[in-house]
């Protein structure tokens, strides 16, 4: 009973987290209609950022996050104006190639500058373990679910209430008609992905004080953010934080229920029956 | 159009004497190594360039080839040309299953649900025992026949045998682009609610494309068991084989009958060579090489540089 109650614990704290990778991802998506391929690697390349903040300079990840964050979401306005901007009205086969292409360029970035090694951090800031009734919970995955709550709160907010955010939507619904009420959908399009990036900057720094740093970390991530996003509905803000906690408590359920091997298999066959029984997911419009 | 014959027999006949003046085993592993990925971006271009669906799973198929003709060699002793036959009834089901349901996905919850069904099988193959689970199976060393497609004093006769094979993709490719089916399949691509208003039934020829590409790579999958005589998952169903794929067909120009071809002799001799001359230090430049290639290519020229090599023809 003790165990089953740990699992579900665990699957609910690094469901917070998948959320808020998949955020991001479904905001790219959901503004622009454009699937980021590279979306884990994003992530890995956060978490590098926060492993050599800790290894050389010796900042904490928990302080270099801001900064981690800041990077991220810069790196995302870039790669809007450098590559993605002149792909918008481009068949669907470019953009796939072009995002796919920015994922393997960055995995292999990382494979050459930085080797193959599984890297971690040893002693963080928070490290520890709290109990709570029997329980077991490391400390950084709480902060980790809390970050990642407070982080899907601020976006969503974000989009509803400040003016910003409401462009950002009416740029989503109808692109002609938020350029015809003087919205910039060029700007906007930079916007979606500085905070599409920036939020998986927030979710590295949080994951690199209890996951390993290495140059293919990414792959699984963005799989699982994939399968977030459509179990939520593409470009549902609401529903990538609901089906983040779904898709946790399933991969960690399965790890338990069968074998931890087939974990993984369990969560990627979610994702071919939702699309293909609810092909626009649990608050997707259809 | 003569031009574009008698350019498609010059390097035939280029193909049929290189092993006369290339004799060491470099060479001629690269060159069949060139012509197994162009057999299978043929395939792959068949539902990716003509029918424009990006399936990044069609490793499984490799997989599939693969493993079908190895257990029926190691457990029932069966011929590897059998094995193969077996091989592609394997992977035309496997096509089936995985189309039939999945060609109502469009664009990218298709590609995303190709990727799925690849790491689907990777998984289930790391941990199914009867196939050696993660060590993979080591195939029999036995006496080099044909009927064996086992040949260990020299690489001559996969060459031969890899040769005849593109010859056959070529053929296969060829009478796709001027039958009905490539019409189809392209108005399909272009404009796939009017092919459905004039009568087209979209999954049916989707289907037909996909089982074709199914073959031609499956194919592959028992000649790489019989030349490299070990497989394991990561080998033949991992999803880099399936994005190398995709990126030989886009280099070379998708939907053009040569386009993989002349994408595979472009991509494997450059990560190849990569590989050989930078060696571990410069692991990870491959990737970095090809992918901006094809960042480029996407972006610039997304018909690929098929037109630079073939000029005036089709």
């Amino acid at each position: 009973m003790e165990i089953f109650a740990q699992t579900l614990v665990s699957g609910l704290l690094i469901g917070f987290v998948y959320a808020l990778i998949a955020v991001g991802l479904t905001m790219i998506f959901g503004v622009m209609d454009i699937v980021n391929f590279a979306h884990g690697e994003y992530l890995m390349l956060a978490m590098y950022l926060a492993y050599w903040g800790f290894a050389l300079l010796g900042i904490d990840p928990l302080y270099s996050l801001p900064g981690v964050t800041l990077a991220l979401f810069g790196l995302g306005i870039l790669t809007y104006y450098l590559l993605i901007r002149k792909i918008i009205d481009a068949p669907m086969l470019s953009q796939i190639f072009v995002t796919f292409g920015i994922l393997i360029f960055l995995r292999g970035f990382a494979q050459f500058l930085w080797k193959a090694d599984y890297r971690a951090i040893p002693h963080s800031l928070l490290s520890g373990n709290l109990q709570v009734a029997g329980v077991y919970i490391g400390l950084p995955q709480i902060v980790a679910a809390v970050g990642a709550v407070v982080c899907n709160g601020l976006i969503f907010l974000f989009m509803k209430k400040t003016r910003l955010g409401t462009a950002l939507e009416a740029v989503a619904e109808d692109k002609e008609a938020a350029r015809l009420m003087g919205i910039n959908s060029d700007r906007m399009f930079a916007l979606a992905w500085g905070i599409g990036i920036g939020s998986v900057g927030v979710a590295g720094a949080l994951l690199s004080s209890f996951y390993y740093t290495f140059p293919e970390v990414g792959g699984n991530f963005c799989l699982i953010a994939f399968v977030v996003v459509a179990l939520g509905g593409f470009g549902s803000v609401v529903g990538a934080f609901i089906a983040g906690v779904i898709v946790g408590l399933v991969e960690v359920m399965s790890g338990y229920l069968l074998a931890p091997s087939i974990k993984f298999v369990v969560v990627l066959f979610l994702y071919l029956a939702v699309v293909l029984v609810r092909p626009q997911g649990l608050f997707g419009k259809a | 159009m003569k031009k574009g014959v008698s350019l498609f027999l010059l390097f035939v006949a280029l193909l049929i004497v290189f092993p006369l003046f290339f004799r060491n085993p470099f060479p001629r592993h690269l060159l069949i190594m060139i012509m197994m990925y162009a057999v299978m971006s043929i395939g792959w271009n068949i539902i990716g360039g003509y029918a424009g669906q990006v399936s990044f799973g069609n490793a499984v198929f490799f997989g599939a080839g693969a493993y079908t003709s190895a257990v029926l060699l190691t457990k029932l002793g069966l011929s590897p040309w059998i094995g193969m036959a077996g091989g592609c009834v394997a992977s035309v089901a496997l096509a089936v299953i995985v189309g039939y349901p999945c060609f109502r996905l469009k664009g990218h919850y298709f590609a995303i649900a190709t990727i799925a069904v690849g790491e689907i099988m990777a998984g289930l193959f790391m941990c199914w025992d009867f196939v050696g689970a993660a060590v993979g199976i080591y195939l029999p060393i036995l006496p080099q026949s044909f009927r064996n497609m086992e040949f260990h004093a020299t690489k001559l006769p996969y060459y031969y045998i890899m040769l005849v094979m593109l010859l056959f993709a070529i053929g296969v490719a060829f009478w796709v682009e001027r039958s009905r089916l490539g019409y189809y399949l392209r108005a399909i691509k272009d404009d796939p609610d009017g092919a459905r208003s004039v009568g087209i039934n979209i999954r049916k020829y989707k289907l037909y494309a996909f089982c074709l590409s199914a073959v031609l790579t499956a194919v592959c999958g028992t000649f790489y068991a019989q030349y490299v005589l070990y497989i394991d998952p990561p080998s033949t169903f991992g999803l880099t084989i399936s994005i190398d794929l995709c990126i030989i067909s886009l280099i070379g120009g998708l939907g053009k009958l040569f386009g993989p071809v002349i994408g595979s002799f472009v991509f494997i001799p450059l990560i190849e060579l990569t590989r050989v001359y930078l060696g571990s230090e410069g692991q990870g430049i491959d990737l970095m090489l090809y992918s901006a290639l094809m960042i480029v290519v996407a972006i610039l020229r997304p018909q690929g540089l098929y037109g630079l090599f073939v000029r005036g023809s089709r």
